[in-house]
């Protein structure tokens, strides 16, 4: 039953794969130099649809369209800073995979590298203390401790 | 144990940003045309084909603009709620329908003509409002997404505010339900017709 299912799922993915190919196969074969340069350009921007893929990634209607529309911008010989100025007017900053660095966008930027910071520092101040923990307890023991490690000691042995 | 205070005042403070970031709806992205005007586009009616509309045929007016279409399921959870609305609503109410047919995904696109795309798209959408009510002014016909596109339409249904002077002032993605229509639209209609 398990090598059923995936041999199913693999029929499936191997014949989207497939579809997604041909489809770009006969662009690419067209005109491979605005075909990679649509590929690098999709890669940057986000499918609204499914958030989390690229409209390179994406086979929604949106991504589709949006691919159609960059193809033809290509072909219109505008930029890429064009391209990417045409969809951030429409759908914002959120259709960039790399969100630009200002005001709101901070945290998002500076926190890892504050929090980074923040774990270092905390770091070196535990270890410090530590450090100074153990140097008071590394001392010789005094003569009762001695008298009483002995005494355990031949506890034992008996 | 007072060292113990900033580890759980640190627990609390991450359950925070959870609770407000958790509950952030993800598809509400905000729209970068709010407060910019309204993309133009010309675009056929439905009910009379030979006839087209544009944005700055609205000009001095408030106007809604909604984004539909007949395959759209949300839509038919919003319809009755625009029927309902259109009766004492005083603001026309333009009908977007986006990309009837090929949005359908029932259809091969590559082997359909554009005269037979073009039939089938304002038989559907007619026969949509026929069935569940027409609560639209008029409808416009966007067969290929690309005014879609120049609105940043992502997810049908979607709802554009447009103001007298054709500025957008608000864009709701979604179904509206009544809360949002009584809440926010309404009195920010109010607000554009004073």
């Amino acid at each position: 039953m398990k090598r059923l299912l995936i041999l199913v799922f693999a029929l499936f993915m191997g014949s989207t794969a497939i579809a997604v190919d041909s489809a770009t196969e006969a662009a690419m074969a067209a005109d491979p130099v605005a075909e990679k340069r649509l590929q690098g350009l999709s890669e940057e921007l986000r499918c609204l649809v499914c958030q989390n893929q690229t409209i390179a990634d994406s086979n929604a209607e949106l991504a589709q369209d949006l691919r159609r529309e960059i193809r033809s911008m290509i072909k219109d010989g505008k930029s890429d800073s064009q391209i990417i100025d045409f969809m951030v007017v429409r759908y914002g900053d959120f259709v960039l995979y790399r969100p630009p660095v200002k005001g709101i966008t901070l945290l998002l930027w500076g926190g890892p590298v504050a929090l980074l910071i923040f774990g270092l520092l905390a770091l070196r101040s535990y270890l410090k203390r530590r450090a100074l923990r153990v140097a008071e307890q590394d001392r010789p023991l005094t003569a009762d401790e001695t008298r009483r490690a002995d005494a355990l000691l031949k506890e034992i042995d008996q | 144990m007072n060292r113990y205070y900033w580890i759980v005042g640190a627990f609390a403070g991450l359950v925070a940003l959870l609770a407000v970031g958790l509950n952030l709806n993800p598809r509400d992205v905000p729209s970068p045309l709010v407060g910019k005007p309204a993309p133009a586009f010309t675009l056929n009616q439905l009910a009379e084909p030979e006839k087209t509309l544009s944005p700055k045929d609205m000009q001095g007016k408030v106007w809604l603009l909604n984004v539909w279409a007949s395959w759209c399921v949300s839509c038919r959870q919003e319809h009755p709620v625009l029927v309902e609305f259109s009766k004492t609503a005083g603001v026309p109410l333009v009908g977007l329908n986006y990309k009837e047919v090929r949005g359908d995904g029932e259809f091969d696109m590559g082997k359909m003509p554009a005269a037979e795309e073009k039939k089938l798209a304002f038989q559907r959408a007619s026969q949509w409002l026929g069935q569940h009510g027409n609560p639209y002014t008029l409808t416009v016909m966007d067969l290929d997404g690309r005014v879609g596109i120049d609105y940043g339409v992502y997810g049908v249904p979607e709802t554009y505010v447009i103001d007298k002077a054709g500025v957008i002032r608000m864009k709701h993605t979604g179904p509206i339900s009544p809360d949002v229509l009584g809440q926010k639209i309404m009195p920010l209609l109010a607000e554009l017709n004073k």
